[in-house]
């Protein structure tokens, strides 16, 4: 059976340049990035190099990054970090789980926070974002890419609003990374996620952009590491993986793999939309190359999904819930869809590797399974 | 879509079905296991005494589900969990809500096994291209060529015997249903397990209703109606005796179970037992355990298994409740979609809510639910 991978937003395998640049530093070079001796000054000279590879790739200072253990923790340190009880925080209700959590545990400890529902294509009104805005507003946080419909957001427009207003501005960058370039001047943001491992890195290590003199209270305390930024030993053969996998997604954005996976999405997009009944989700505002989100009328998604992968063809549906089965998305049930909608909708991302025969193969094998589940009975 | 041969177990992480997805396994089947997301453990964490972390070793837990998971990665099967909150609060826990304001005692597993389990897990499995399914219960089906129909019977393991909580599957489900375990005891699933390196081989057997944490349905109601917004029925009312005089007062008909002895707040010298419970005048009868016997019970909403339908009286023997011997009964037809079984002996706590099975030997005749 032919296997085709369609979650590259859920994560990537690692590039064998990645995989290569690391292969030192989990062996030979294993020194402590903290320790003095020629041990320990290898490491830091790896952790250092790659920093520097990331402050090009967000486009700041190489002393306004700091590498951590991922996506959610770049999430959390950003709400944990700048937001106290009494003050005011607007999110929106697309944002992923990381971001929605820490606001719900900020407010349940005093702070006030405003959830912006999207438009119905998926994008966030920065209008709704000034709307939004109090006094006692200090920060907002809005993700650049959704994970699910891969709708960019306009954090252009809402840095701007956020320095009007005085107010920090994060973003969860994780599913632009390796697919959007990245300002973080242009984007007017104050602090900026992203991790490895959605861009062929290595899984469990992250960066954070952290704009100077933003008065982040770090989350993890110990000792003196990363500007005393973010404590705990570097995970050095990660950074270091990190490191590469950065620059691959900087040479990756300008050598036309942006546009061939673009034009494989559409070709997977028109595909899957010949089946009757089926729509996209976030049609109509612009999004990342790689992901298509449908909507198969009448049908269950959740049995679609594993019919799919019982036939070779991996997607995925909804939010995972804590057992493992799928819940409604919340994305999908915030642009306005009804929960029998946002169970009938599957999301397609492709990896930057993919082929014209894994999109042939995928157009062979989800009609088939459609119709197969039409047939039985309607939901 | 998958071979047409491929089974799905449903896998709730315990040892019977994973018993019954490693034989399946090991026998060479194309087998998927499945686990169905019934109710989320920690939703009425917190409210009424319910305690804020859900215990472990029950169903939909996430250790039943890990489990589950960690059995079908050791079978090196592929394993799914299907999220079916939303038609167990509709198919079974409102019901089991709203049977107990009306003063009856509902059994949630009959109507689990009839709307979740099989119908719906059928549902899932022929989606995903399984043609029948398999689970852990202990009873046999198969097909008699005679009578043209699929007979269900009881286990080799008869104090296993699940058969009781099975009266409501319909011919079609039981053609497609397959139950390994059928022939074999505890101790020889439990060697099964152990046999083919299933860590939880020693993992105790859970018995009480998976939703209900502890046990305390009243704590249940409570905590659900609050959730639910709904507020707590009125239905406080009097304790009486069987010839009408009043002799307490109780606080809500659904505090209360034919044949209940404990709790019912009245001194006697001889134990009193709730013979009867009417919710229209929210009147409790209490009496003496020989008033508890009746010699007749009404059943509706019924399933013939054995037969395609009851013409006439029938000899069979009944069982009114999990733990009931079967008892010899008269069946005959009572109406519309009932019938009445009188039995030879007088019969303790005949309950409105439970089911009763009718048995023809190992067979299982029919059943339906005790008015």
């Amino acid at each position: 059976m032919r296997r085709v991978y369609c979650d590259a937003n859920a994560t990537t395998p690692l590039a064998p340049e990645v995989l290569e640049a690391m292969r030192p530093y989990l062996m030979e070079e294993f020194g402590n990035a903290s320790s003095i001796h020629l041990y320990g000054q290898q490491a830091r000279k790896a952790v250092e190099k790659a920093r520097e590879t990331l402050a090009r790739f967000f486009r700041c200072h190489e002393a306004e990054v700091v590498f951590n253990s991922g996506g959610t923790e770049g999430d959390n340190a950003a709400i944990f970090g700048l937001v106290r009880a009494g003050d005011h925080l607007i999110t929106s209700a697309i944002e992923h789980e990381a971001v929605l959590r820490a606001a719900e545990r900020v407010a349940k400890r005093g702070a006030q926070v405003t959830f912006v529902a999207p438009r119905a294509d998926g994008a966030i009104d920065p209008e709704e974002i000034r709307r939004a805005l109090r006094p006692s507003t200090r920060l907002i946080s809005v993700m650049l890419a959704n994970n699910e419909t891969g709708v960019l957001q306009p954090v252009e427009e809402i840095g701007k609003i956020a320095a009007g207003a005085g107010a920090f501005f994060h973003i969860d960058a994780v599913q632009g990374a390796g697919k959007i370039e990245f300002d973080v001047d242009r984007f007017g943001c104050h602090l900026c996620s992203i991790s490895a491992h959605k861009m062929h890195g290595p899984k469990g290590v992250g960066a954070m952009y952290v704009r100077r003199g933003t008065p982040i209270e770090p989350l993890m305390v110990g000792g003196s590491h990363e500007r005393r930024q973010r404590a705990g030993t570097q995970n050095v053969p990660s950074i270091v993986g990190l490191g590469k996998a950065a620059e691959l997604a900087m040479e990756k954005l300008s050598d036309g793999t942006n546009e061939r996976v673009a034009a494989l999405r559409n070709r997977l997009e028109n595909g899957i939309l010949q089946i009757e009944g089926t729509a996209v989700n976030g049609a109509g505002a612009p999004r990342v190359a790689n992901t298509a989100n449908i909507r198969f009328e009448q049908l269950e998604g959740e049995a679609l999904l594993i019919a799919l992968d019982l036939k070779g063809v991996a997607v995925s549906g909804g939010s995972a819930c804590h057992s493992g089965s799928t819940e409604p998305s919340h994305v999908l049930m915030a642009m306005g869809l009804g929960k029998r909608e946002a169970r009938a909708s599957l999301r397609f991302s492709l990896l930057r590797t993919a082929t014209e025969e894994d999109v042939e193969q995928v157009l062979k094998v989800v009609p088939q399974a459609v119709e197969h589940l039409r047939a039985l009975a309607p939901v | 879509m998958t071979e047409p041969t491929t089974i799905a177990v449903a896998m709730s992480g315990g040892v019977d079905s994973s018993a019954a997805a490693a034989i399946l396994a090991h026998s060479g089947e194309s087998v998927v296991g499945l686990t169905l997301q019934l109710w989320d453990q920690t939703r009425l964490a917190g409210r009424h005494g319910i305690p804020e972390a859900p215990r472990a070793g029950r169903c939909c837990s996430l250790d039943d589900v890990y489990d589950a998971r960690r059995v079908a990665e050791h079978l090196g099967i592929p394993y799914y969990v299907v999220n079916q909150e939303e038609r167990f609060e509709r198919d079974v826990v409102r019901p089991f809500v709203d049977e107990y304001l009306a003063g009856r005692t509902p059994i949630p597993c009959s109507l689990c096994n009839n709307h979740l389990k099989f119908d719906q897990l059928l549902k899932t499995a022929r989606s995903i291209g399984a043609a029948r399914i398999a689970t852990g219960h202990y009873a046999l089906n198969e097909y008699d060529e005679r009578r043209g129909r699929w007979i269900l019977k009881r286990p080799t393991d008869l104090a296993k015997d699940q058969t009781y909580f099975l009266f409501g599957l319909t011919q079609e489900q039981l053609s497609r249903t397959l139950f390994p375990l059928g022939r074999m005891t505890k101790p020889e699933v439990r060697a099964v397990a152990r046999q083919h390196g299933l860590r939880l081989a020693e993992k105790p057997d859970s018995q009480e209703i998976c939703f209900v944490p502890g046990g305390d349905y009243k704590q249940f109601l409570t905590a659900y109606l609050e959730e639910q917004g709904e507020p707590m029925p009125e239905t406080a009312g009097e304790l009486a005796a069987p010839n009408g005089e009043v002799i307490g007062q109780h606080e809500g008909i659904f505090g209360f179970t034919v044949g209940q002895r404990k709790g019912l707040g009245i001194a006697s010298p001889s134990p009193l037992y709730v013979l009867n419970i009417d919710p229209e005048s929210r009147r409790v009868t209490v009496g003496s355990d020989a008033e508890l016997a009746t010699r007749t019970l009404r059943a509706r909403r019924l399933n013939w298994i054995s037969i395609a339908n009851l013409s006439g009286p029938m000899r069979v023997r009944a069982k009114i409740r999990h733990r009931h011997e079967p008892a010899w009964a008269t069946l005959e037809p009572a109406g519309e979609d009932e019938c009445l079984a009188t039995f030879d002996e007088p019969q303790r706590a005949v309950t409105p809510g439970q089911s009763a099975v009718f048995y023809d030997g190992d067979e299982v005749v029919g059943g339906g639910w005790i008015v």
